[in-house]
Formats: structure tokens, C-alpha cells, sequence
């Protein structure tokens, strides 16, 4: 809305012509096909407008992951006897998820109202949905958390209701555990019921990218925190993590078409080679870092900033690409001039017709 | 409340939200081949609706300077010039032809002083040029993306179909602003000072006037019609009589926006007439309720909670260190 943002073209109709994919540096080989795109616009100027959310959201999307990676991790550590594992974990789920609550209510545009969010529950609205996983989630996870805390307490303390910490304790760190899993993917589904377009291409791959990036992250937390002698499974969980966002991001970036190509400009662009780079240093080192609890810690910060890369990336590219209104206009003319407009029909398949 | 067409497909949206007795769906016809440019529209919107001015700025794309729909612009006249006719219509330069002289008895024949052009020929070319405007505003879509993802339930139904954002309940969260496939609503940022900063704002299809029975703001000033005001189901009707109207008069490029209830957003309670495709003016060709593959989402993320959980446990099966 910016002046400077303004692309005017003045005295035509903003027919413009523009590489359909602007030189990239060390991008992978698949969109290289993506032919010069031909298209019209209103002056250049976008067609749907872009989120006014700013840092707050894609942070959180990284600190949610965290949360309920470490959730998991926290559950199974208490079912095998790894109490370590399970403090460091539960602790870190209640700080990532102390963070998180922060950015939330910050990036409102009217922050005292956000009390707002439950006086609905509404299927059709993925906010709606995640405010209430969040919210079944949140106490269960603060909850174990506390009973932490009261553990670590000098007997003498641990008198009056403080003693009811020794009955919540699992009950409620596996509740926990059981409600992370959501935790982790609905922020998916939030970015891709939108008409951003580079969130909405990626709406079937987007849950497993950022399930893995939740994965690596936890377990990648779990290097950092907690003794060598606990951390076997938080090394798998990363690996096996690491794998999973690696692999599903490059199904998503195949099924996402020309939308696929802010992904590998700009900011964006950084962002997803360095969580790349991150990701996979950080799983190799992961994998081989048994003996060592430098390198895991090591290895456990590269994958945590390696989640980190991934969730701003994602978010950055699907602002960028509301703000050209070729990522809008060219796949949707695309489907009208195959004679494919999308209309409602009655046993639910498309019906082919004409513009 | 929710219906087998609740997320896609033709249905009335009143009736879909619950109400029970409510008079018929409201909307416009905007009739953009006679839309002069005026901007009253505009004008009568923001005086009726109290939205603040701002962004004003010279942007070099002919007449527009408003920018585009946003927070604090809820009408958007859009201009566009194209090197190109307008088709067979008469485009009113032409002097008509004269009637033969009649010889009356006087001195001299012709229109005495000066002579016009010889009027009543072909020699006043049709401008190798046309002007194409058009008043654009929030589509009030049968199935509105905005108030499927609000998680307040700020943005709500009417009960005149239409989608109304309560300003007293909204907390700002911004969801509806990437959801809307047209980029109508926005948050508004400023000007400091102005009521409702940081509250979602668009086009109410000036409720308070409806409920009064009056016309909205835009309609009422617009001085050409071109903006028509009525029940959707009857200006479909006239909409559907004005373009085959254009066809004969050879202005083929004429063509209805967001009239066909079958389309991605179950049709618009606003629609349009145009001239031209529908992103020359700014408009996304083909635009779709994202709520539509919601279900399917859901499953996905579902399947990717579920492989989570499975991942998980299987780190813990095995070696025990």
C-alpha cells in the first residue's frame, strides 16, 4: 500500500510480460520448465492482499513445533524411565509454549481482545480450531511442566496442594503428548485455507513438511538439553524428522507449480537453502553424535534453526507471492483457458465448460 | 446451520446461516459499460460510512488514485485505457446525419455563416480507443472465505445474505485478510486517530441503510445506474437482459463476473458487468473459496498428526539409550 510498493504502468492496462522465473542461484531442476509467463494484471498491482501478520506468526509456527515435538518426546521419556529427557523436554514444551501464547495475542490487531477467540468454536475456521487444540493442549502441558517444577522443589516445600503434583504428573504429561500432534500440524492447515497462493498449492504437502520440521526441532532440542545417556530417542525423532520435511518439501514444491518459484527468490529463497543446509547438517550430525554431547548439541542448534528457516520461509514466500498478481491471475487463467473453470457440480466433480 | 452445500455449491446464504424469515438476498449489478468514472461512489461511501481518507496519492495510472479496495476504501473505481475500440457501439461523435435541403424560396442555399463539416458522413473516425471503468466493492459471496475462517465470529451473515464485520467483536487477528479471494477486507492500519485501527474493514452493503429500507450509499449517488441496487435473484435476471442487449449491438467482448451460482464462491451477491477479462480490472479470474478443500485439509493434517504420533513412539522402541 506503500507508494514505493506501487508497480504503476500508467496509460495501459498493465499487460505485462515477465520471466517466468526470475534467475535463480543453485535453484533444483524441476521449475526450470516453468515457460515465460504471459499475463494481465490491474497495473501490476496485487489481487489478493498478502496477511498483516509480521514476525510474531511464523515464530510461533517454529515454537509450536518445538512445543509439541518436546510434548511427545517429554511422554515417552516418562513411559521409559528417561526422567531427564522428560524434565528437559517438558520444560522446553512450557517455554516454547509460553513464547508462542506471547506472539499470538501480539500480533492482533486489537491484542486485549484476544479472550475474543473462545467465545466460538468454528469447524470452517482453522484459527478457531488450532485456539481450541491450543487450548486443550496448554493446561495439560503447563500442567506437566509444574509437576516439574514441584519435583525439583526441596522436600520440606512439597506439602498441601503441592503433593497432588505426584498424582497429575502423568496423567497430564501424556494428555499432553496426545494433543501435541495437532498441535504441530494444524498450523498447516491455517497457512493453506487462505488464497495466498503459495500456501494454498502447498495444501497437501504442507502438514508433513511442518510435522517433520516440528520432529526435527523437539528432537534437535532434546541434543541441546538433555544428558547424552537419555537422548536416543530424541536423535531419532530428529532424523527421522529431518527426512520427512526434506522429502515432503520437495513433493510439495512439484505439486505447487509456478507457485513453487517464490520459494527460491529473494528472502524466501535464502531462507529455505539455509533450511536445507541446516536441516540435513544437523540430522547427519545427529546420526553419528552417540558418543558426543557437543556435537549432538550441535547437531540438535543446526536443526533448530533449520525448523526456524523453514517456518519463515514458508511464511515469506506466500507473502510475496499474494503481492505479484501473477501467482493469482496465471494459474487461474490457465484453468479457464483449458476450459476447466472450477464450478460446482452436482455429484461433486467438476464441470467442464467455457468461460 | 450447516447444509450439503454448506462449503460450495449454489445455495441461499440467509437460509444457510439460520435464519428462518428473511427477506430476499440484497446485492448489486455493476454495470460497468456505463460507468462514467465519477468516483460518487466512492465519495457517498466513505461520507455514509465514516472511512477515513488517506492514501492519497498522484499513482500515474490514469484517473485511479485510490489505489485498490482496502480498509479504508470500500468502493474502488478502477480505470483502465486501451488502445482499442469499443466495438459497433456509436460512440456519440458522429453528427447525425442532416435532412435534405429543402428549398424554401430564399436567396442561397446551406446553413448561412460558416459551414459545418460535412456532417452525416463517415469522416469523424471511432477513436482508435477506449476507456474502460468500473466500480468495484466487497462481492458479499454466497460462500465468504472471510467469515468461514473469522475465529471470533466477528464477521457474520445478515439476514439479507450478506457478510458484515461487527467491529465491537473483531480482535484483529488478520485471518480473513489472505482468505479473501478477491483482497477486499484488510486490517485497518491507520490514519492514527481513526476509528477502528487494527479492526477488519470492507464493505457492510451499508447495513444500516437496509435495514432501513433504504438504498446503499454507492447506489443511491451513482448517477448513471451503473451501479444497481435490488434482490439478487432479479438482477441476475436484468444482468443476463443487459449483456445479450451489448451482444447485438456487436459489443461481444460484454460478459457477466460472478453471476453464475455455480461458480467457486457459490456467486457473488456483487457482480458485474465487463468489458474486458476479469483481471484487466483487477479481478482474479477464477477465484475459489479455499473452505471448499477444507475437509480435505483437515484430513491431511490429521494423517500428518497421526504420523507424528507413530514416529514418535517408534523413537522409543528399540535400543534403550
Amino acid at each position: 500500500m506503500k507508494p514505493a510498493d506501487i508497480d504503476a504502468t500508467p496509460g495501459t492496462a498493465g499487460s505485462r510480460r515477465r520471466r517466468g522465473g526470475r534467475r535463480r542461484k543453485g535453484g533444483g531442476g524441476d521449475r526450470s520448465m516453468v515457460p515465460e509467463a504471459t499475463f494481465t494484471s490491474y497495473y501490476g498491482r496485487p489481487i489478493v492482499k498478502p496477511s498483516p501478520w509480521e514476525a510474531d506468526i511464523p515464530a510461533y509456527l517454529f515454537a509450536g513445533g518445538v512445543a509439541a515435538g518436546s510434548s511427545l518426546l517429554a511422554a515417552g521419556a516418562d513411559l521409559t524411565g528417561r526422567p531427564a529427557l522428560r524434565r528437559s523436554a517438558r520444560l522446553g514444551a512450557l517455554g516454547a509454549l509460553s513464547f508462542s501464547m506471547v506472539a499470538l495475542v501480539h500480533d492482533l490487531g486489537r491484542p486485549e481482545r484476544f479472550l475474543n477467540m473462545l467465545r466460538v468454536a468454528k469447524f470452517t475456521s482453522p484459527m478457531s480450531v488450532g485456539t481450541w487444540i491450543l487450548t486443550t493442549y496448554g493446561p495439560f502441558a503447563g500442567a506437566a511442566a509444574a509437576t516439574e517444577v514441584v519435583g525439583m522443589l526441596p522436600d520440606r516445600y512439597r506439602r498441601g496442594p503441592l503433593r497432588l503434583a505426584a498424582y497429575v504428573d502423568r496423567p497430564a504429561g501424556l494428555l499432553a503428548g496426545l494433543f501435541a500432534p495437532l498441535v504441530a500440524s494444524y498450523t498447516a492447515v491455517l497457512l493453506s485455507n487462505t488464497s495466498t497462493p503459495s500456501w494454498n498449492a502447498a495444501r497437501h504437502e504442507l502438514p508433513f513438511v511442518f510435522v517433520g520440521s516440528a520432529a526435527a526441532a523437539s528432537g534437535g532440542f532434546a541434543l541441546v538439553t538433555a544428558p547424552l545417556h537419555e537422548t536416543g530417542p530424541a536423535r531419532r525423532l530428529a532424523v527421522g524428522g529431518a527426512v520427512l520435511e526434506l522429502v515432503a518439501e520437495r513433493q510439495m514444491e512439484r505439486a505447487m507449480g509456478m507457485t513453487a518459484e517464490p520459494l527460491h527468490e529473494g528472502k524466501a529463497g535464502t531462507l529455505m537453502r539455509a533450511a536445507k543446509v541446516l536441516t540435513a547438517a544437523g540430522a547427519a550430525g545427529a546420526l553419528v553424535s552417540g558418543r558426543s554431547r557437543a556435537l549432538g548439541a550441535l547437531s540438535g542448534a543446526a536443526l533448530l534453526a533449520g525448523s526456524a528457516c523453514t517456518r519463515f520461509g514458508v511464511f515469506e514466500a506466500g507473502q510475496e507471492s499474494a503481492r505479484d498478481p501473477k501467482y493469482t491471475v496465471v494459474p487461474q487463467r490457465e484453468r479457464l483457458d483449458r476450459g476447466e473453470p472450477v464450478r460446482y457440480h452436482e455429484n461433486g466433480t467438476p464441470r467442464r465448460s467455457g468461460e | 446451520m450447516t447444509g450439503r452445500h454448506s462449503l460450495f455449491g449454489p445455495l441461499d446464504p440467509a437460509t444457510d446461516a439460520g435464519y428462518e424469515d428473511h427477506p430476499a438476498r440484497k446485492g448489486f449489478f455493476t454495470d460497468t459499460s456505463i460507468c462514467i468514472g465519477c468516483k460518487a461512489c466512492e465519495v457517498a461511501c466513505k461520507e455514509w460510512n465514516d472511512v477515513p481518507a488517506d492514501h492519497f496519492e498522484m499513482l500515474g495510472s490514469s484517473y485511479d488514485n485510490s489505489f485498490s479496495l482496502n480498509a479504508n476504501q470500500w468502493r474502488h473505481v478502477a480505470f483502465i485505457e486501451q488502445p482499442r475500440g469499443l466495438g459497433d457501439q456509436e460512440p456519440g461523435l458522429r453528427q447525425p446525419p442532416a435532412p435534405p435541403p429543402v428549398e424554401l424560396g430564399m436567396p442561397e442555399m446551406g446553413a448561412p455563416g460558416v459551414m459545418l463539416p460535412d456532417s452525416g458522413t463517415d469522416d469523424v473516425e471511432t477513436p482508435d480507443f477506449r476507456w474502460l471503468m468500473s466500480s468495484d466493492v466487497c462481492k458479499h459471496c454466497t460462500h465468504a472465505a472471510c467469515l468461514d475462517v473469522c475465529p471470533t465470529g466477528s464477521l457474520f451473515r445478515s439476514e439479507f445474505g450478506t457478510v458484515v464485520v461487527q467491529e465491537d467483536i473483531c480482535n484483529g487477528c488478520g485471518y480473513c485478510v489472505p482468505a479473501c479471494p478477491y483482497g477486499v477486507i484488510e486490517r485497518r492500519k491507520g490514519p492514527t486517530g481513526a476509528k477502528n485501527v487494527g479492526i477488519a474493514q470492507k464493505c457492510t452493503l451499508c447495513y444500516d441503510r437496509l435495514g432501513a429500507g433504504e438504498t446503499p450509499a454507492c447506489a443511491k449517488a451513482c448517477p448513471t445506474q451503473s451501479i444497481q441496487f435490488g434482490d439478487v435473484e432479479e438482477l441476475r435476471e436484468r444482468a443476463n437482459q443487459r449483456v445479450e442487449k451489448l451482444h447485438e449491438a456487436g459489443i461481444m467482448d460484454a460478459r457477466l463476473y460472478g453471476n453464475d451460482p455455480n461458480d467457486g464462491v457459490g456467486g457473488t451477491g456483487a457482480f458485474f458487468l465487463l468489458l474486458d477479462k476479469p483481471e484487466v480490472y483487477g479481478f482474479p479470474p477464477d477465484p475459489v473459496v479455499t473452505t471448499r478443500d477444507l475437509p480435505a485439509i483437515y484430513g491431511r493434517a490429521v494423517a500428518a498428526a497421526a504420523t507424528l504420533l507413530a514416529g514418535a513412539a517408534v523413537s522409543f522402541l528399540g535400543r534403550r539409550r
